[in-house]
């Protein structure tokens, strides 16, 4: 039981990487990885929203879509489930803590957005995860996307200083590093 | 006349680039020749033509970014990765194999982020990964070691790497993939194969002890600190040893033979000691360390490849600008913060 809620966190962190194996999530991951700290920020809201958007997509399908013969609609309604846990994150946390609410600015809206997390609601559905499997697997998909995302801005900001050929700058040589990643990761195959 | 006030000592250090990098050819001597004893001739020739390889590609890119040539090409820095990967890759492998490998090292590892100095990634290992990727075949071909079978000449080695189709490749699965494939015998009846030597793989084990020296010897010249290496050597160890049963299938080998496998001292004093894509900091240095040690293990124990050091030693460069970012020292005279005391 354990093990295998392990398993499931280290193949979604590592083995599945979304990012880097199965390449979902790279707006985010290109688009806000030049400062360190911005990333370190987009990663904790896409943590919150990742987990919490997983397990409510789970509710919906099951409680809702399925009792109803509506399955046709899964997209649809996911991303609808999206948006809403995305504002609602927003409300809260401009309530709770509008320090933070500034630091994460204009990234939390932009998670809606993010492919990773309409993907993972899908494949939670296509591996016919439970509850409990559908809340770890999400919450494995941000820490991966987390760890890659901080990562990467931190050897970006050493990029930005690198006397890169002209042709290669900013975006491009932000993409030949992420493949250069990708490879790296490809070394995980077969952990779990 | 101004007068440059300057403190004692006066010491002048004459260390270059080009001195570094040819102290770092002089060590690959010992274990480029227990290589080339145990397995002919075949790494010999896979340095000789990656290092021409290395060169054109050098001097390509050079042309092309309007760089002095003869400076550039004076620092040894081409052939040193050029040597590493010859090393790296198994011997008597085709000439074509050798000048991706090269190429994409050079050319894309290196003079993508400028050249020599802001490389992130190991370009030995990055043309290593790109190979082993895309050729795994050619790329798990190792010969079988002196007292297993036929040890090539030279002629052979120079045919099998310039005219692949005609060369008969004898080749044997190396300890570490014996280890890893395992899943029913205990160790003590697998050593009896006779692959096996002392400690480790028949020859490898003589390869790795021979790397230790040429590494001890740099480690003499202080040409980098004990940090990194000493760091992996012990997380590695420490890693078998945890999950060392005594021998039964399940488990990974013994310590010992951990450290004397497969490319584990080669990495552990030629690869993660470059000084450009390995972290800065002695604390970082010692985190970045283990954390090669940590993941050779994992990769090598239940991963699909055999050996890990070069997917280790990528994930370690890919992390090594946020450990640095998190063990900056603190500077004498202020707080950690940066302000005053």
């Amino acid at each position: 039981m354990l093990a295998d809620y392990s398993i499931l966190l280290i193949s979604a962190i590592l083995v599945n990487n979304f990012v880097l194996v199965q390449f979902l999530g790279l707006c985010p991951f290109m688009g806000v990885s030049n400062k360190l700290e911005t990333a370190m920020g987009m990663s904790m809201a896409t943590t919150f929203v990742l987990t919490l958007a997983s397990a409510c997509s789970h509710l919906t399908y099951n409680l809702l879509l399925e009792p109803l013969g509506l399955e046709y609609l899964r997209t649809i309604s996911f991303i609808l489930v999206i948006a809403v846990v995305v504002q609602f994150t927003e409300m809260v946390v401009r309530k709770s803590s509008p320090l933070l609410h500034r630091v994460l600015g204009v990234y939390l809206p932009l998670i809606t957005t993010n492919c990773a997390v309409l993907g993972v609601a899908l494949l939670n559905l296509n591996k016919d995860h439970n509850f409990l499997q559908s809340l770890f697997y999400g919450f494995g998909a941000a820490l991966g996307f987390s760890l890659v995302l901080v990562l990467f801005a931190a050897l970006r900001e050493r990029l930005a200083v690198a006397d890169v050929p002209e042709p290669f700058e900013g975006a491009a040589i932000g993409m030949v590093t992420a493949g250069m990643m990708a490879l790296a990761f490809m070394g995980f195959a077969g952990l779990v | 006349m101004t007068l440059i006030r300057i403190s004692s000592p006066h010491a002048h250090g004459s260390d270059s680039t080009a001195s570094v990098m040819r102290r770092v050819l002089i060590a690959t001597v010992p274990g480029v020749i227990a290589l080339t004893w145990f397995f002919g001739f075949g790494s010999l020739v896979n340095i000789i033509w990656a290092s021409l390889v290395a060169v054109a590609c050098e001097a390509l890119a050079l042309t092309l970014r309007r760089k002095p040539l003869g400076f550039y090409l004076q620092d040894y820095s081409a052939l040193v990765t050029a040597t590493l990967l010859g090393i790296a890759l198994p011997p008597y492998a085709p000439w074509w194999l050798i000048a991706i490998g090269v190429a994409s090292a050079i050319l894309m590892a290196k003079h993508l982020y400028g050249g020599l100095g802001y490389n992130p990634f190991n370009p030995a290992m990055v043309g290593y990964v790109v190979l082993l990727i895309s050729f795994p075949v050619q790329m798990t071909a190792w010969a079988p070691p002196r007292g297993l079978g036929e040890v090539p000449g030279l002629l052979q080695a120079l045919q099998a790497c310039f005219l692949p189709a005609q060369y008969d490749a004898v080749t044997m699965a190396t300890p570490l993939d014996m280890v890893r494939q395992n899943n029913s015998l205990l160790l003590e009846d697998l050593w009896r194969d006779p692959l096996f030597g002392r400690w480790a793989g028949i020859g490898w084990e003589w390869v790795n002890l021979a790397f230790l020296a040429g590494g001890l010897w740099l480690l003499y010249r202080r040409v980098f600190s004990w940090h990194a290496p000493v760091a992996m050597l012990a997380s590695l160890g420490l890693m078998a040893a945890l999950f060392y049963d005594g021998g039964s299938s399940a488990s990974g080998g013994s310590p010992l033979f951990h450290l004397l496998s497969g490319a584990t001292m080669f990495g552990a004093f030629f690869i993660i000691t470059d000084p450009v894509s390995s972290a800065v900091s002695v604390r970082g240095r010692l985190i970045f360390g283990a954390l090669i040690g940590t993941l050779v293990y994992l990769i090598r124990a239940w991963g699909n490849y055999p050996d890990a050091v070069a997917f280790a030693v990528l994930v370690a460069n890919f992390s090594a600008p946020f450990i640095d970012h998190y063990t900056q020292p603190r500077s004498y005279g202020h707080s950690k913060s940066g302000g005053q005391p």
